[in-house]
């Protein structure tokens, strides 16, 4: 199984070099671009809370991520509710819908969990198409003015990227506490023998759903700072694409590491963004699904996964 | 469509994402076939599923066999990076907007069927899926080849032991499969525009008929495939928005009372 990093010495010195590397993005490239690789980085983590920890793949998350970005919008811009507010209201929005999604996917595992998920998103993909009163439609739910977070100026993406920075950073903060918690040792008990941790007393079904619930949850805090970041909620953001793109962000960069999905994340958004350059342009698919086929084919554990186990072979080498 | 989905899944226990991307690729077949070589649409019908199929053998022998002894998420997975990959390659070598591609002139115009006036082209398509879900049931439920690929699918091992190779079994099936799609994507070719997206539209709603149905029924498939499209219809008379989104609450209220599918075998549930 993949070696987690959390609690080691090593795991300190990445997540500070992370920490590092956050804190010095926007100077490197433009805030918004910053913003958004953040935001994913989280929802890739929230993502990898619940595949990599409980093995159950959603291919419906952009369902929480999309979800609280309009509703977050929404109550911005229709009731004019302040940032801190709407985002609250966002999450639990994510929080509800995932404790309702959960209770009917969480039965399957497999495949067919895969596939649940995935329907069910599309039912609020329908939706918010269809609403277009509300939602925009195919143009999307614009946002004005971010407005202002306990007297700091959002409007200053700066501002704004530091203030999401620090959501992102207690959220994966948070993250690694579950891991470590004794919650986080009967899941992984859970994943590696399920038989046996429900022989031990454990309620199983309930530590699957009190996880996606979780995830969910933390994935639609991600989105809504996301939304409000680019001023924009769009058809985009609970497209099935989107639930796909975080499935390959945090295999790239390594299931059930915590870390690996920040860096999965980061790459994948940093390669799209660069391709999106040359003459391919739009059409970057080509490069990440050629590159997420690769990954699939001959390094599963990912790249965060891939550098631990060669680590660990040559400890047991020596 | 969905009939080629629950095969697939069926018989080698792979979800194909690609589903969508060959239905896709088998309508270009056909649109380039027609522009560049004049090829009629009776022949498209039978070149796409070849041309397809041969594709999809192709995926399988060089990679998804490679993923067989994994958990089957994997192969969900690299499928859903092909669907990306073929589908902007696609978008790269056609462009994003779609082109027109009519049905021949025979099928056009309406029939009467002394009930009711029905699109000519519509009624068509009825009839072929019909002749295509009747010889895939004949062809399983009733040939020697069927009756190996379903004891192959029972029990591998026994059935390598018997002489026969189930690895090309499996080939044989997994291009049967993606050329069914192949020919719903011909058929559907002159009632959308054939376009890269034309593949996403689709793969969803399959998905959620081959659940309730339930995996690997094709009987399931097939009577679930025509009652939903019966019911969408329904719904959008009465209640237009909610057509696109009826099939999945349809599916979430299945899963909620028969988690296997309408037709599925429980003991495979999970």
């Amino acid at each position: 199984m993949t070696a987690s990093l959390i609690g080691t010495r090593r795991g300190a010195i990445v997540a500070a070099i992370l920490a590092l590397v956050g804190i010095a993005l926007p100077f490197l490239i433009y805030p918004i671009e910053a913003i958004d690789i953040i935001c994913f980085a989280l929802f890739a983590v929230a993502f990898d809370l619940l595949l990599g920890f409980t093995g159950l793949l959603s291919f419906g998350h952009a369902l929480f991520w999309g979800g609280s970005a309009y509703v977050a919008s929404l109550l911005m811009v229709k009731v004019g509710l302040p940032f801190p507010l709407a985002m609250l209201l966002a999450v639990l929005y994510a929080l509800v819908l995932a404790l309702v999604v959960g209770l009917i996917a969480i039965k399957r595992t497999g495949i067919y969990f895969a596939m649940i998920t995935l329907a069910i998103a599309q039912i609020q993909f329908f939706f918010a198409f269809q609403l277009s009163d509300w939602t925009g439609g195919e143009n999307g739910l614009q946002l004005g003015a971010r407005g202002s977070f306990f007297g700091l100026p959002l409007d200053n993406d700066r501002v704004y990227y530091y203030l999401a920075l620090a959501f992102v950073m207690a959220a994966v903060y948070f993250v690694v506490r579950v891991v470590r918690s004794p919650f986080g040792a009967v899941l992984a008990a859970t994943r590696e023998n399920e038989q046996r941790a429900i022989g031990l007393g454990y309620r199983v079904d309930r530590y699957k759903l009190a996880t996606f619930v979780l995830s969910g949850s933390i994935a639609g805090l991600a989105g809504a700072l996301y939304a409000v970041g680019n001023h924009l909620a769009g058809l985009d953001g609970v497209d099935w694409h989107t639930s796909g793109k975080v499935v390959m962000m945090s295999i790239l960069g390594g299931i059930g590491t915590v870390f690996g999905p920040v860096v999965g994340a980061g790459i994948f958004e940093t390669l799209e963004y660069y391709v999106s350059k040359t003459p391919i342009g739009d059409k970057t698919n080509i490069v990440l699904g050629t590159i997420f086929a690769v990954v699939i084919l001959i390094a599963r554990r990912g790249i965060v996964g891939e550098i631990l186990a060669r680590r660990r072979a040559r400890i047991e080498e020596a | 469509m969905a009939l080629g989905l629950s095969i697939i899944f069926g018989m080698l226990r792979v979800v194909n994402f690609a589903h969508g991307a060959m239905y896709m690729l088998g309508a270009f077949v056909a649109y380039y076939g027609a522009q560049l070589f004049h090829l009629p649409f009776f022949a498209a019908l039978i070149v796409a599923p070849i041309v397809v199929g041969g594709f999809g053998m192709f995926l399988e022998v060089v990679f998804l066999r490679r993923l067989y002894k994994l958990d089957p998420l994997y192969n969900l997975l690299f499928t859903f990076a092909l669907v990306l990959i073929i589908e902007d390659a696609m978008r790269l070598a056609a462009g994003a907007l779609g082109s027109p591609y009519p049905a021949p002139d025979i099928l056009s115009g309406a029939t009467d069927l002394g009930f009711t006036l029905y699109p000519t082209y519509r009624l068509f398509i009825v009839v072929v899926a019909s002749v295509v879900c009747a010889a895939t049931w004949f062809l399983i439920e009733r040939t020697t080849l069927g009756s190996r690929i379903r004891a192959a699918t029972e029990n591998p091992t026994i059935v390598r032991a018997l002489g026969i190779d189930t690895q090309r079994l499996v080939t044989v099936v997994f291009a049967c499969g993606v050329g069914l799609a192949a020919i719903a994507g011909v058929l559907n070719a002159p009632n959308t525009n054939v376009q890269p997206s034309m593949g996403d539209a689709i793969i969803i709603n399959t998905f959620a008929i081959v659940v309730i149905g339930g995996m690997g029924s094709i009987l399931g498939s097939v009577i679930t495939g025509f009652a939903l499209g019966v019911l969408a219809t329904i719904g959008a008379v009465y209640y237009p928005p909610i057509a696109n989104t009826l099939i999945f609450i349809v599916m979430v209220v299945v899963l909620l009372f028969k988690p296997s599918g309408l037709f599925g075998n429980p003991a495979e549930a999970r």
